[in-house]
């Protein structure tokens, strides 16, 4: 199969895909003054609006926050960072191709690399944010659980899912330029569709049946209720949801990857 | 045994509309053409069924003029682009200089971007640490090459993309009009380092313009002209077909520029910025013409020239003096004279008439000229003055520099040896 012998030229491309990642993560920070800890400043900063608007002003009343704020932060930070990885990984993979054209049209190298690269250099971001969302559950009186043993699992389940995405976008954006904008607008409603500023427990959405069948079948949601899960409720994750999603991610990620391959020849000419 | 081997190779770019460039996704899906509408619908050939081969150890130029299929054909021979049908066999590691530094970022430093260019260009991690301080020192960026690429000029950024570029260490090397950025103690070093492969034994397809170079470096040469193979054969030869291909060309395009200003020139009244005097004498017309008669713009150093203007004058003038002058591009004065200077005695001029001004021998070097002409009284008074309104190229295909050429040999005495290139025809 042609998808094999492609990863396993990949494979042999590791050092550089390790390499730009590294590029990718330095560009991004120098420069700037606070460097690399506007990894971890990002989502703090992010999370303190959420908590402010709906911990405080909202005040969403759930079993699972006991009524309080800071515990509600903590279930949104649980849920905003792996999202955060998502989203800004689709709008890079929309621009990934075009950015890197002069690549593309001047050097042999196998191109998937492009949207390989912005997934992992995203994924050490989100990783970068992890130590900051762990210090909170001592501080909030939290228990480390031995389920949070299966974040990498779940990790692994989102990166498989926003690789094939990624390479589905990243090569139909360099014939349909609008799939940017198209996402970026679609990416705040998805945001919304998927269970992270509200829990699934929540009132309305375990008495609508209609609501519910719409939020399971978004992959998202079984993703991000995975961290959730491992996290926040210290019990072990769903499988057999996470299971599908994951064959789901596989099967994104053979579409995915067969759209980029067919399209492939086209790039040195299109970005 | 052939390093590349290229067999009726064609490519074929798509060109859109502009109806399918706007057409946007959602419109694609409404309409259901998704799948269609990625298919163009007007074809561009860049090459079209091209066939050669280079010999191990040989280095092969390719020449043409832009849009004639050069770098397409180095893309398709790096493995970059595709051939829309016929196929390339290359035999060992390929490298390509294409584009110098294609992939540096500019936010990190020298040295990092030699590591991932390496990488890229198919160096391990290893083999760039072994090669780094010799990689540094041929760009001679000894002092630079911590500070981020974006504070580079745009020479040592080129330096330091073409070093890495070299040290790849290929079996076959691809140039692509990469030495036309360098400044002038850079080019000999690359030269040089070209000349070093080649001794090696390693092969070399070599675009470019530069056809001094290309004649001085290429075993063989191909000529591409709008996508096919004109000529193939012996460095000089092809060479001078593809100039002599050029100057006609040229020669056309200069007949047309010159069709847009004869109908200024002879606009009766009509005053332009570079035209003046009462006219009581009038230059109506300036003709560029070989020796032989025929109207020509372009013309060899060794050619010979006629200027000759037909002058009409209303009424009868017994004082007139006639001028012309050379001017190249940069202004500089030629050469200009009068009749006036050469002690011509003006007696009477009626009516219509003829002057010729007869060069024997242009002795200019390469470029355009400009030439005023003009008809005057001995005091200075202009009749009709016409500057810069006629224009010719010189084209040789010597690079000598100056002003004119001076007619000249070298002799040398019997110790020195110096190999004589044959004569070249012009």
């Amino acid at each position: 199969m042609s998808i094999v012998a492609n990863l396993k030229c990949v494979w042999n491309y590791r050092v550089l895909v390790q390499n730009l990642v590294g590029r990718e993560l330095k560009a991004r920070y120098r420069g700037t003054v606070l460097g690399f800890f506007w990894a971890f400043f990002n989502p703090f900063l992010l999370m303190t609006v959420y908590t402010v608007v709906f911990g405080f002003i909202i005040q969403p009343h759930d079993p699972a926050f006991q009524g309080s704020p800071w515990l509600y932060a903590l279930f949104l930070f649980c849920g905003v960072l792996p999202w955060t990885w998502f989203s800004s990984t689709m709008l890079e993979s929309a621009n990934v191709l075009m950015i890197n054209g002069n690549l593309i049209k001047k050097i042999l190298f196998p191109a998937e690399i492009l949207p390989l690269v912005t997934v992992t250099s995203n994924l050490v971001n989100f990783l970068f944010g992890l130590p900051i969302l762990l210090a909170f559950f001592p501080l909030l009186g939290k228990p480390f659980t031995p389920y949070m043993l299966f974040l990498p699992v779940v990790i692994l389940v989102q990166f498989v899912f926003s690789l094939g995405l990624g390479l589905l976008i990243s090569s139909l954006t360099v014939h349909f330029r609008d799939i940017k904008d198209i996402l970026a607008n679609f990416l705040t409603f998805w945001f919304f569709a998927t269970p992270i500023v509200y829990p699934l427990s929540f009132g309305t959405i375990s008495k609508s049946g209609v609501l519910r069948t719409f939020l399971n079948l978004n992959p998202m949601t079984h993703i991000i209720g995975g961290y959730q899960s491992c996290l926040f409720y210290g019990e072990l994750i769903h499988w057999k949801k996470l299971g599908l999603t994951f064959l789901l991610g596989l099967l994104l990620f053979w579409a995915g990857y067969t759209v980029f391959d067919r399209l492939r020849d086209s790039f040195p000419e299109e970005v | 045994m052939n390093a590349i081997q290229v067999v009726n190779v064609s490519r074929v770019y798509q060109k859109y509309s502009s109806r399918h460039r706007f057409q946007t996704f959602k419109s694609a899906l409404v309409k259901g053409d998704l799948i269609k509408c990625i298919r163009a619908d007007e074809l561009v050939t860049a090459l079209d069924g091209v066939s050669f081969d280079v010999e191990k150890g040989r280095t092969l130029g390719l020449i043409g003029e832009n849009g004639s299929g050069k770098s397409t054909m180095l893309k398709i021979v790096a493995g970059i682009t595709k051939p829309t049908s016929g196929w390339v066999a290359t035999n060992g590691k390929v490298s390509a200089l294409i584009e110098l530094g294609a992939g540096f970022h500019p936010e990190i430093t020298g040295r990092e971007n030699v590591f991932i260019n390496g990488i890229m260009l198919g160096l391990s991690k290893k083999e760039i640490t072994a090669k780094f301080d010799e990689i540094v020192r041929f760009a001679e960026l000894e002092e630079f090459i911590d500070a981020p690429v974006k504070t580079y000029s745009s020479g040592m950024y080129m330096r330091l993309g073409f070093s890495v570029a070299i040290n790849v260490n290929p079996e076959i090397l691809l140039i692509d009009e990469v030495l036309a950025v360098g400044d002038a103690s850079f080019i000999p070093k690359c030269l040089d380092r070209i000349d070093d492969f080649r001794r090696r034994k390693k092969t070399i397809l070599f675009v470019s313009h530069d056809l001094a170079t290309v004649e001085k470096i290429c075993d063989r040469v191909v000529w591409l002209k709008n996508g096919r193979v004109t000529a193939v054969g012996e460095p000089k030869r092809i060479v001078d077909a593809y100039l002599q291909d050029v100057t006609m060309k040229q020669e056309k395009a200069f007949e047309k520029k010159s069709e847009g200003t004869a109908s200024v020139e002879s606009g009766g009244e009509e005053r332009r910025e570079n035209r003046w005097g009462r006219r009581e004498i009038e230059i109506r017309t300036v003709t560029l013409r070989s020796l032989q008669g025929q109207p020509k713009h372009v013309f060899s150093p060794d050619e010979g020239m006629i200027i000759e203007m037909d002058v009409a004058a209303p009424s009868p003038a017994s004082d007139f003096v006639f001028g012309v002058g050379i001017f190249n591009s940069q202004g500089v004065s030629c050469y200009g004279t009068n009749t006036h200077l050469e002690d011509l005695e003006p007696v009477r001029l009626t009516g219509e008439g003829r002057v010729e001004f007869r060069i024997g021998k242009l002795n200019l070097i390469n470029g355009t000229y400009y030439l005023d002409v003009a008809v005057h009284r001995r005091d200075g008074y202009p009749y009709d003055y016409h500057q810069n309104l006629y224009s010719f190229l010189v084209s040789s295909p010597l690079k000598d520099v100056g002003v004119a050429r001076p007619p000249h040999e070298w002799t040398f005495s019997r110790n020195i040896k110096i190999g004589v290139p044959d004569k070249k025809q012009s």
